[in-house]
């Protein structure tokens, strides 16, 4: 797990640039592109500034980068937590409890879906299918997946994130 | 090379790992090593087994003693009793149902019984990170086969004459496919893997790539080699890091022994494989909405034609894939059509791998020959229902798929019986349910999905998905009416003829298919009755 690396905006700024530079003029790296931003720092979203950069980068017009950034939900241009909860309740994860384990972690956290906890460590997020159907119901929290979750797991779970 | 007394493998697939397989195999290492067992036992972590619900695995050769749900306290036992003493450990052998006896191997196992590993032929048996392993099983022969000794023709033939067909949902075949990209016209040609795996219940390809990374590898150059292309993309779902890890590291190895890069087998064939991480987005396993993504753009599907064949990836001829169609190319080149075709049905060949989940005893990856019924594999490759529960209704082929009840149980799953009976093979999904579950309250949950999932591009899925949604709410709440079923119908045929894409024209099969074969809790839903109390009537 990384920790929160509270670097100064100017030097932010430099790194975003330079993941931009790597591919400037190069319209289909903008999923890398943006990717590569979101995961800077854990910082889990897309600022208006940055997007313009890239825009400016890329050679791609802003309304494009844009529309792919809000068009996957694996982007956010509005900030988000620390930690990205991604709780999925698709058919095999509802028939074996999702729906409890979504009420139990809304409890813990004090949000809805898709909201950010007041501490601004957790986002928690609906997720289609993980793809680990085997050890429903599942949840990734930023990129560990935990899997036969039930609700009294989750506050242990939780705490290895604090 | 260092030879072993004994191999223990311990599983490193996603599903074990979530259930503590690292921890388990440091602890094995450390064990044997202070038991000084280390120049003698070597401990190999390898790909998914398949029986998840069991997990973490363990198995022991040679005697291919079978462990399940190993604990950290068991590790000690295992070390000192089996590996050091020779005295297989039975009372921790992997024991089905309310079986009298352990079963001792791996392949006494009822589970393994009745598969037939040509997809997983290596998962649970190589290491994923070692190419040498993949090699010693026989891994890049069938590429040398096909570069030195076939031409681009007689490899589509050999595909065509085998019948096999995509194991991606459409199930079309893939021979006629690599055709189409070969005599299409253009200076650079394409192939795409198309891993991005999201329908629901579906984590085979997962499985695959994280198990047995190579075999894909070789079956896209294959592809390469057939069809003219020379550079191929995996396109994975960005949430999946283990896979894109250990295909990143079979790419890596590959390419340094010269089995990908230019001049392969010192042929002039040259082909390349780069990794494209999806970011979510349900609709880019669609195969021009794939190609919209890897180019840079949103995942909005493309009128077809013109068809990827044509004009795919950058315009260029383009073959798409799916992980598992790629994972049967090398052993078909390999063994010949004749031997595909001795498995399966006449017109669907070869193996499924399926995924188990839901109200199954053992949810997990299985691979079994096309042809097989339902009841085969619920009650002797799943171990069948658990808590004491009766079968209610299994849904194949993923959310997209259809829904099938107790009377279906004996039909034969291929292709074509299942879209018979209104339903479809698709991802190899298959979710059982028992009867604590209300068909109108999952329905409703199936919609949900489509209704987030739908791009919004074309106006038939983006209302159409909303509008089904609503209207099944309404049955669930005990408020519809005969017109509101008459509705679901009107709207169905509109979606499925007029829907641009395999995403508005599939969404209503469940819903079609629920009400097709459980009217009866429908009916009782309109009376103002939830036969299971699982959806909340409103007050009349």
């Amino acid at each position: 797990m990384t920790a929160c690396v509270c670097t100064d905006k100017q030097d932010r700024e430099e790194r975003v640039k330079a993941i931009i530079n790597n591919h400037a003029g190069d319209s289909s790296a903008l999923l890398k592109v943006l990717h590569a931003i979101q995961d800077l720092d854990s910082v889990n979203y897309l600022a208006e500034q940055e997007l313009v950069w890239v825009a400016e980068g890329l050679n791609v017009p802003l309304s494009k980068v844009y529309g792919v950034a809000t068009f996957y939900s694996l982007y956010s241009v509005a900030p988000r937590g620390r930690h990205v909860i991604r709780i999925c309740e698709n058919a095999p994860c509802h028939v074996v409890g999702a729906s409890d384990i979504i009420r139990t972690l809304q409890e813990l956290l004090g949000v809805k879906l898709g909201e950010t906890s007041a501490d601004g460590r957790f986002t928690l997020e609906l997720t289609s299918c993980l793809g680990v159907c085997g050890v429903a119901p599942a949840m990734m929290i930023g990129d560990d997946v935990h899997g036969n979750l039930t609700p009294d797991k989750l506050n242990s779970i939780l705490a290895e994130y604090r | 090379m260092q030879l072993h007394r004994a191999h223990v493998l311990v599983c490193a697939g996603t599903n074990c790992h979530l259930k503590g397989s690292t921890t388990i195999r440091q602890l094995l290492v450390e064990e044997i090593k202070r038991q000084n067992l280390d120049l003698e036992v070597r401990v190999v972590e390898t790909g998914c087994f398949g029986l998840c619900e069991q997990g973490p695995v363990v198995v022991v050769y040679p005697e291919g003693a079978f462990y399940s749900r190993v604990t950290p306290e068991n590790i000690p036992v295992i070390v000192s009793e089996h590996l050091m003493k020779g005295r297989v450990v039975e009372s921790l052998l992997y024991k089905a149902g309310d079986a009298p006896k352990a079963v001792t191997t791996y392949d006494q196992n009822d589970f393994f019984r009745k598969q037939k590993r040509v997809v997983l032929r290596n998962c649970g048996l190589i290491n994923p990170e070692s190419i040498e392993e993949y090699i010693a099983r026989g891994g890049y022969e069938a590429l040398g086969k096909a570069l030195t000794t076939m031409t681009p023709e007689t490899v589509i033939e050999a595909v065509k004459a085998s019948g096999l067909r995509g194991r991606g949902g459409a199930g079309f075949p893939t021979g006629l496919k690599w055709g189409f990209t070969l005599k299409a016209q253009g200076d650079q040609k394409y192939v795409i893997c198309n891993a991005d795996e999201g329908e629901p219940g579906t984590f085979k390809d997962r499985l695959i790539l994280e198990g047995d990374p190579h075999g894909i590898l070789e079956g896209m150059a294959i592809a390469g080699y057939a069809t003219g292309a020379t550079k191929g993309y995996v396109y994975v779902r960005g949430e999946y890091k283990l896979s894109i890890a250990r295909l990143q590291k079979a790419i890596d190895q590959a390419k340094q022994l010269g089995l990908l890069g230019e001049n392969i087998f010192g042929t002039d064939f040259g082909f390349d494989v780069e990794i494209v991480s999806g970011a979510g987005a349900y609709v880019c396993g669609e195969e021009t909405a794939l190609i919209e993504s890897i180019e840079g753009d949103r995942g909005e599907p493309r009128y077809k034609p013109p068809y990827p064949a044509n004009h795919g990836l950058f315009g260029k001829p383009t073959t798409v894939n799916n992980v598992e169609t790629l994972a049967n190319i090398a052993p078909i080149v390999q063994n010949g059509a004749d031997w595909f075709r001795a498995i399966g049905t006449e017109k669907s060949p070869g193996t499924k791998v399926y995924t188990l989940t839901g109200n199954v005893v053992n949810t997990g990856l299985i691979e079994v020959p096309m042809g097989i019924s339902l009841r085969e594999v619920i009650y002797e490759v799943g171990g069948g229902i658990p808590n004491g529960r009766e079968f209610k209704m299994a849904q194949t082929g993923g959310t997209s798929g259809g829904c099938l009840a107790e009377q279906h149980l004996d039909v034969p799953m291929d292709y074509d019986s299942l879209q018979e009976h209104g339903s479809a093979l698709g991802s190899g999904a298959l979710l059982i349910m028992d009867d604590s579950h209300c068909i109108v309250d999952i329905t409703k949950n199936f919609l949900s999905f489509f209704n987030h999932e739908s791009c919004g591009q074309c106006t038939p899925c983006r209302e159409g998905t909303t509008q089904l949604y609503r209207l099944v709410d309404k049955i669930a709440s005990g408020e519809a009416t005969a017109a509101d079923i008459e509705l679901i119908h009107r709207l169905s045929r509109t979606m499925q003829s007029s829907s641009l894409c395999a995403l508005g024209q599939t969404a209503p099969v469940p819903v079609l298919s629920t009400l097709r074969y459980f009217a009866d809790e429908y009916a009782s839903h309109m009376q103002g009755v939830c036969p299971t109390n699982i959806c909340v009537i409103a007050e009349k």
